[in-house]
């Protein structure tokens, strides 16, 4: 009986871990606010699956829910990777609604979206301790990397053993500097791209694929 | 505050004079859980006075302090922290085995302070230059 069990339960296990293997890796978008995460996110799924993931916007938190497109299939040198994008929101640590008033809002409007902002921050902050398998952190290459909230997130990101993704976005902007970006975190491989304009998006890809496969 | 000395001006509260900061050891932080440091830091922060931890918070920590200021800040009144770190040497050299039993070394001079109070001018690896305005 016991050896029944036994060998039912090993079974199950060596079953589980193939369902496992071929389950979506969910990949989670994550950057300082305004750093191109919702462009990237529907430039892949615009690639892959002919759907958008999000509006975009110059206006900083136009993203304040993660979002999700779920089973966007990547194929790389015969390499298959299944994947669900999350897009989520731009992460920091201080949101003040009067920042949003430059941008043509009234105050209404304005604590609204400051309110849907902070909880989008403490949403994508949780979607990192509990429900990401992996990481593409998405950087405006013509911005100071060297920033409080860029450290404290990758370093949260290696400290879950999450793989990580570095990219340098906006590399069509002129003062884009990528060597920067590699400069800040030399533990990570940095890719420079320009989501917007679809720059370098197959070494993105075969990264992905090599990364999160 | 209880036997508080009222101000020349009548006012009894010293941070209306001044800025107000605290430095928190690294063994007062030590028997703490991860909420209860998280709490004593925005506490303070939230009372307008600038908090320095010796030994910093862990990258767990960090995280959920980020997620807890968010749920706290409300217009008008609490607009989010500045905080800056720098690392000691040591805490980018964790041994394998350390990070398999768990002992995550945060050991890093950190200074967090309310939004709209403090703003960083310089920081590398070796300094943090901020500027604190009183209210």
């Amino acid at each position: 009986m016991g050896l029944l069990t036994n060998l039912r339960d090993s079974i199950s296990r060596v079953t589980d871990g193939l369902f496992a293997a071929d389950e979506p890796k969910r990949i989670g978008i994550y950057g300082p606010p305004n750093a191109g995460k919702t462009t990237l996110a529907n430039r892949i799924a615009r690639d892959w699956t002919g759907d958008a993931v999000g509006p975009e916007s110059h206006i900083p938190h136009e993203t304040r829910r993660a979002r999700r497109k779920e089973n966007v299939e990547i194929e790389r040198n015969g390499r298959k990777v299944t994947i669900d994008i999350v897009d989520t929101p731009g992460v920091t640590t201080k949101v003040d609604y009067k920042e949003f008033l430059d941008h043509d809002m009234d105050k209404e409007d304005a604590v609204r979206r400051s309110r849907e902002a902070t909880e989008g921050v403490a949403e994508a902050m949780h979607w990192l301790r509990e429900d990401v398998d992996g990481v593409i952190y998405v950087l405006d290459s013509t911005t100071d990397p060297f920033t409080q909230v860029n450290t404290m997130l990758i370093g949260i990101i290696e400290s879950q053993d999450l793989p990580a993704l570095i990219l340098a976005n906006k590399t069509d902007l002129p003062g884009s500097d990528v060597q920067q970006i590699a400069n800040a975190f030399p533990q990570h491989e940095t890719i420079p791209l320009s989501a917007l304009e679809g720059e370098n998006m197959d070494e993105v890809y075969t990264k992905i694929a090599e990364y999160f496969g | 505050m209880p036997g508080a000395t009222p101000d020349v001006d009548g006012n009894d509260d010293p941070a209306d004079d001044g800025v107000r900061i605290d430095m928190i050891s690294g063994a007062r932080m030590e028997g703490l859980t991860s909420m209860e440091k998280i709490r004593l830091i925005l506490d303070g922060v939230r009372d307008g006075n600038i908090v320095i931890l010796e030994e910093g918070l862990s990258p767990d920590e960090e995280s959920k302090l980020i997620e807890v200021t968010m749920t706290e800040i409300s217009p008008d009144d609490f607009t989010g922290i500045e905080i800056e770190t720098y690392p000691k040497p040591e805490s980018g050299n964790q041994s394998f085995l350390d990070k398999l039993m768990g002992r995550e070394s945060t050991q890093k001079l950190t200074v967090i302070g309310p939004a709209n109070r403090i703003e960083t001018l310089h920081k590398d690896e070796n300094l943090i230059s901020t500027l604190v305005s009183r209210k």
